[in-house]
């Protein structure tokens, strides 16, 4: 299959809504280090928009998204 | 500005400029260009004027979505958005008969306002709020701490404050909360990318 990324931090924010998502992951990802990997899961249909906003702002890159079951999953890398 | 320029060129030319004479000029033009640059903090400015709780945490969820995608956020409560820091736990003497009147008929801190439309005697608020809880929105106690701990900063007016009779111990403890009036809060809001008037 595709290759795995490595996860270094996984959130958990399934239902949670907005503004809660972004807030949380602004705060998780200053827990890793820079290049390493964040996991977020959300059940918020807001997030799919929301979390590409955030991430061009805050200057983080969205590795990869993944959509299923209710569930949208991301993997951001902290770049700075 | 043009003129400045060619005045320098022609004492550059007769030698009459010196290296500080340019350093000293760039740094004024450097000031005067970042005064024509509007709006350029990423920063969010809220004026929050009313003091329904649907607009309050609206105004709540742009300030936190604004510091978690990295810019700054401040909210200057005035008017009836003054009543919304109150403590309910604190109580101020030394109120005129217009003080106690306002302190008794204005909403006594976040947890006793009402939606701005379909209050419907206390009954949409009470339905509003625990649809909310339902779905796990965040309250505006929730919404507050968050503030707090992602440094959104607050302003309270103070000339709101005195019209109302409200005095400073009575409002809520909140990190670096300011007692200002709207020169301060301007000061600030001139140069936000964002300026809102909830």
């Amino acid at each position: 299959m595709s290759d795995e990324i490595k996860t270094d931090k996984t959130m958990d924010l399934k239902g949670l809504p907005c503004p809660q998502p972004v807030i949380k992951v602004s705060k998780g990802i200053k827990e890793i280090q820079v290049g390493q990997v964040l996991e977020a899961v959300t059940t918020d249909p807001g997030s799919l928009a929301d979390f590409p906003a955030w991430a061009r702002t805050s200057g983080h890159e969205i590795l990869k998204t993944d959509q299923g079951g209710g569930l949208i999953t991301f993997w951001i890398k902290r770049m700075k | 500005m043009s003129e400045v320029l060619a005045t320098r060129v022609e004492e550059m030319r007769r030698g009459t400029t010196t290296v500080d004479d340019l350093a000293r000029q760039l740094a004024d033009l450097k000031r005067q260009v970042e005064n024509i640059k509007p709006g350029a903090e990423e920063r969010v400015s809220i004026i929050v004027f009313s003091g329904d709780l649907d607009k309050v945490l609206a105004a709540f969820v742009i300030a936190t979505g604004a510091v978690a995608m990295g810019m700054e956020a401040v909210m200057f409560f005035t008017f009836w958005g003054t009543p919304v820091l109150r403590d309910a736990k604190k109580s101020a003497g030394g109120k005129d008969l217009m003080g106690k009147m306002f302190g008794f008929m204005l909403p006594k801190g976040r947890n006793a306002l009402k939606l701005s439309k379909m209050n419907m005697g206390g009954m949409g608020t009470s339905m509003m709020k625990s649809l909310m809880k339902k779905k796990n929105v965040a309250s505006l106690d929730q919404m507050l701490e968050m503030a707090g701990e992602l440094g959104v900063k607050i302003y309270i007016c103070e000339m709101s404050m005195s019209l109302m009779g409200f005095k400073q111990g009575e409002f809520i403890d909140y990190p670096d909360l300011k007692y200002v009036g709207v020169a301060t809060f301007l000061e600030q809001a001139k140069n936000s990318k964002v300026q809102l008037f909830i």
